[in-house]
């Protein structure tokens, strides 16, 4: 059942030993048929898309508009036109927080939670100084989960939106996504959900969910970097202004007006990254067939072992005890700081993530510099959590 | 500093390793061998930024040589910075304003040490160096 052998960079050495790649929270590695895709759209179909009418042109349409369309079903969107490509979660976080200044007024509250992502919290302090608007957080509790409680307090009728991360980046937490939209309509908030970490290891349904915005970038889910998606609900997204200006974008264009296209193309301005979409299409199509459920329980179990083992070691303390955990094993050595550990492990060629993960306020709130970050994909293998356990093991004698 | 060691026996050491281990077990002890900031030199001007580690750094100038003292929050920083340390201290501003500290850490194949993600830090602490000797 191992997808192993489809990534060929896992084959590859690392510091003269084979590499154990459990750095999948930042970026994925991409398997054959997605680094083969974006090989034959550049040999074969290149072109610029919607534009011309030749059959390169054509091809390179279809091509695109198919990635839309799988990505679409992926998610269990409604329609196409709820699809916008960006270059990735951080610029569709941008997009949204962007056309959305003129809804929000004077004193009414953003709210997010200590546990997100800078790219989850940096947009939405720019669009409270646009507008005056606050931005409050769900506070945690010391396991690491959100406090149910405290979301209640803070979403009142004041709240223009709620953004949240589906899963958190730093700690592995499953967030109860569907509750957490459910309470926020319940007081009339718009909702963003962070899908990043999400995307790859959770069934993702937005209709289920009643979302109104749902992000994720690419290259977390074995497609290539500078590719991601918004979703949005088709009626908002018509609402909705436009943010960048520019080709595509447009239906009609004088000297000093113009009038846009509907929604995606609305928010797509200038020439997209057509590689990117196809790459996009071509790893959701390799997932497609793949039984994901059995992968993603595999991983689970891997992760369970993992911990287990890990918990073991003298020195070893887990950070984030929440009840539901995604593929994350944040830790900490006893009297070491996270990034000697991290330069330990990567002489043995174990690549993991040491430092804050783009989490300061998370960090803070834990009272901790940072933490080591194990974090897995459907790929990583017993040989993978065996070397990691053993490397763990010989740093702390190290420190 | 109490690390008793000049460059050339720093050199020469790290010539003997010939796996990865003795060599960072050796780098985190020259580390330990360095004496600590006190508390109240740990402040906020004496902090380097950009380091994903904390790293202080404070300097005199005695009898026109520049005395360095660094210290960090992590072991494998800390022991790096003794290496600096080795090449740089008790050594007037022209000295160390000619240190090639690029080439040392290539000699001692550390340079990754510097690379723009990682050893960023190390980085902010040469040029910081590099800095005070030229304003000395
Ligand atoms: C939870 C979360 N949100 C947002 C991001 C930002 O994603 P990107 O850098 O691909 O825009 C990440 C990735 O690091 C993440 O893990």
């Amino acid at each position: 059942m191992s997808i192993r052998s489809d990534f060929p960079i896992l084959a590859r050495q690392s510091r003269g030993k084979s590499l154990v790649y459990l750095d999948n929270g930042a970026t994925t590695q991409k398997p054959q048929v997605v680094i083969d895709a974006i090989d034959k759209y550049y040999q074969q179909h290149n072109s610029n898309v919607h534009r011309a009418a030749h059959e390169l042109a054509e091809e390179a349409t279809q091509m695109m508009e198919s990635g839309r369309s799988l990505c679409q079903a992926f998610i269990n969107a409604e329609s196409r036109k709820e699809i916008i490509f960006t270059r990735g979660t951080t610029e569709a976080i941008n997009l949204v927080a962007n056309v959305l200044t003129q809804r929000i007024k004077p004193g009414q509250d953003i709210l997010i939670t200590e546990l997100e992502h800078h790219s989850n919290i940096v947009p939405w302090q720019m669009l409270a100084e646009r507008t005056g608007a606050n931005i409050k957080a769900v506070a945690i509790t010391d396991d690491g989960e959100l406090d149910l409680n405290d979301a209640a307090a803070k979403l009142t009728k004041n709240t223009a939106l709620f953004a949240f991360t589906h899963v958190s980046n730093g700690l592995g937490t499953i967030n109860p996504a569907k509750a957490l939209i459910k309470m926020a309509q319940d007081v009339g908030a718009l909702t963003l959900v962070d899908g990043a970490q999400a995307i790859l290891h959770l069934p993702v349904d937005v209709k289920d969910l009643g979302c109104d915005f749902y992000v994720f970038s690419g290259h977390k889910l074995y497609a290539p970097t500078g590719i991601g998606v918004l979703y949005g609900r088709e009626a908002l997204l018509e609402a909705l202004p436009p943010w960048q200006g520019g080709g595509e974008m447009i239906e009609h264009v004088t000297l000093t007006s113009s009038t846009y296209q509907s929604a995606p193309y609305k928010f797509e301005a200038g020439t997209p990254n057509i590689a990117g979409a196809i790459g996009l299409g071509a790893a959701i199509t390799y997932l497609n067939q793949q039984p994901i459920a059995d992968l993603v329980a595999a991983e689970g179990e891997l992760i369970r072992k993992a911990l287990a083992a890990l918990q073991q070691i003298e020195g070893f303390q887990l950070v984030g005890q929440p009840t539901e955990r995604s593929a994350v094993i944040s830790f900490l050595i006893e009297g070491s700081h996270p990034n000697d550990v991290g330069t330990l492990l990567d002489q043995q060629g174990i690549a993991v993530r040491s430092g804050h993960h783009c989490n300061m306020p998370l960090m803070t709130r834990l009272g901790i510099p940072g933490t080591v970050r194990a974090s897995f994909s459907l790929y990583n293998n017993e040989e993978d959590v065996e070397r990691l356990i053993a490397g763990v093991q010989k740093a702390t004698t190290f420190l | 500093m109490a690390v008793s060691m000049d460059l050339e026996e720093l050199k020469e050491t790290f010539s003997f390793f010939d796996d990865w281990e003795d060599k960072y077990r050796f780098i985190i002890d020259l580390g330990k061998d360095l004496t600590p900031l006190a508390d109240a030199d740990k402040t906020e001007e004496n902090l380097i930024r950009g380091c994903q580690s904390q790293v202080w750094l404070t300097h005199q100038l005695i009898d026109g040589k520049l005395h360095f003292q660094l210290d960090s929050d992590a072991h494998i920083v800390r022991g790096l910075s003794a290496v600096v340390l080795i090449a740089s201290n008790e050594q007037s501003a022209e000295a160390i304003t000619a240190l090639d500290l690029d080439g040392l850490f290539d000699e001692l194949d550390l340079l990754a040490h510097l690379s723009v993600t990682r050893g960023n830090g190390l980085r902010s602490m040469i040029e910081r160096i590099k800095h005070i000797a030229a304003h000395s």
